[in-house]
């Protein structure tokens, strides 16, 4: 039997993925609702200044973004863990690397991308103009990504430990830092219409980084969580 | 005769040696803080902008470098512990955690201690201070992991990814919030450039930095005994070594 090739493989684990999403819609709507409320409850806490909102709003969307990411990493390993798919995705003669790649791009689809996509609509709440509601998205597209590369290395660590979900936000929230402060200060310099560029081009080179090394350190530590 | 340097990796050779050393080290240790507080405390100038407040720095300075290159020296024991299975560097990596925690938020309480006299304010989102705060948080992170895990071995492996992923993180951070310091406020608050230091001055920070990484040392050492005796229950040498 010839073994099928390292992009089959790749192609399967995505589609596997998105169709246990589509079996379980729930999750990904809610991970979804959660990103619009917490938005929503900034103003009411804050008070419905729109001056000082719209100043605020890009950080606030992307602190919110940052945490409805981390509210899936939760589900990333553990469904897999549980019933043993992962141990037999381990023994897999193709690498490990693309494994946890397709499942970081399957997690990314289901939960990711509708959270780009209602950004907009989140964002006309604060009375942004199109061009900084574009930059707000260019920025989650090219940040979001790195939330979830380097949480994978998180939920690969905490897999099946006791308390995993608190713990898991204490491992990765200091290594999101990089990529918050860029990205919202891609945002935010819309805003002041300063110059977003130099935010974006860093964001950029952290992703491609992130893309590089982190599902190489996914992969060791799926491997110390499952022996 | 060539020094094997191995022969110290096992925890059957190093914990005698290293037991007997803990009680040099410390005395070293408190030699030089009584030295180094009163060379600082007594012997050092006033400072002519800072007045009396300056002080704090003799702690808070050698605090906050022990605090980094601990992180450093963790992050590379850990690795090693990993990569060629020596439970020794291991352990060593996570007695280090602890006590580089507790540099990191020595430095910074000092830090704010200096702050409010100096610049007027408990805490300032500058570049040092807030990447100094994520590394309390990278700490509490990797300390945190190792204790959730009950397996020995597995906690000694995860601990090592998240230092080394930790470690090279650590540039991008330093130079993001650095970053973003300047594009959002500008240089407000700077500490003034000071002139030449006086030399007791220096003289109390040097000797300051000496007590604090033989202290380092001493502690290090102890807890690292302390978790070698707790993980090689039941082995021979142990048994022998706590009887004798």
């Amino acid at each position: 039997m010839s073994t099928p090739s390292q992009f089959a493989m790749f192609r399967w684990l995505v589609r596997r993925d998105l169709t246990l999403a589509w079996r379980r819609r729930a999750d990904a709507l809610s991970t979804l609702f959660f990103f619009v409320i917490v938005v929503s409850l900034f103003p009411l806490s804050i008070g419905p200044d729109t001056q000082l909102l719209r100043s605020i709003a890009s950080g606030l969307v992307w602190v919110a973004a940052l945490l409805a990411s981390m509210l899936s990493l939760g589900r990333l390993f553990a469904g897999d863990y549980v019933d043993g798919t992962l141990e037999q995705m381990l023994m897999t003669p193709q690498p490990l690397y693309l494994i946890v790649l397709g499942k970081a791009f399957a997690q990314w689809l289901v939960s990711e991308v509708p959270l780009i996509l209602i950004t907009p609509l989140v964002g006309t709440q604060f009375g942004w103009t199109r061009s900084a509601l574009l930059l707000l998205v260019v920025s989650l597209v090219l940040g979001i990504p790195v939330f979830s590369l380097i949480g994978s290395i998180g939920a690969a660590l905490t897999l099946g430990l006791r308390g995993g979900g608190v713990l898991l936000s204490l491992l990765v929230l200091p290594l999101y830092i990089p990529a918050l402060i860029f990205g919202a200060g891609a945002a935010e310099a819309s805003l002041a219409s300063g110059s977003p560029e130099a935010n974006l081009y860093l964001l950029g080179a952290v992703l491609v980084l992130t893309v590089v090394f982190a599902p190489w350190a996914t992969s060791a530590a799926l491997r110390i969580s499952l022996e | 005769m060539s020094l094997n340097w191995y022969r110290y990796a096992s925890p059957g050779k190093f914990y005698p040696v290293a037991s007997k050393m803990i009680p040099w080290f410390a005395t070293a240790a408190a030699i030089l803080f009584i030295i180094g507080l009163y060379v600082g405390l007594f012997l050092a100038p006033r400072d002519f902008q800072q007045g009396e407040a300056y002080r704090v720095l003799f702690i808070h300075v050698p605090a906050a470098w022990m605090g980094m290159l601990l992180y450093i020296l963790m992050a590379i024991y850990a690795g090693i512990g990993w990569a060629f299975n020596a439970r020794l560097s291991s352990m060593m990596a996570s007695s280090l955690s602890i006590t580089g925690a507790m540099f990191t938020f020595l430095s910074l309480v000092t830090g704010s201690m200096w702050g409010k006299p100096t610049w007027g304010t408990w805490w300032v989102w500058d570049a040092r201070t807030t990447s100094t705060l994520i590394l309390l948080f990278l700490y509490i992170g990797f300390v945190s992991l190792q204790s959730a895990i009950d397996d020995p071995r597995r906690a000694d492996r995860a601990g090592a990814v998240l230092a080394l992923v930790g470690v090279i993180n650590v540039p991008i951070i330093y130079y993001s919030v650095q970053w973003w310091n300047t594009l959002h406020q500008g240089a407000t608050i700077r500490i003034v450039d000071k002139p030449t230091i006086a030399a007791p001055m220096l003289a109390a920070m040097l000797i300051m930095l000496a007590a604090c990484w033989l202290y380092s040392i001493a502690v290090v050492l102890t807890r690292l005994c302390c978790a070698i005796i707790e993980r090689e229950r039941g082995v021979g040498w142990r048994e022998e070594a706590l009887t004798r």
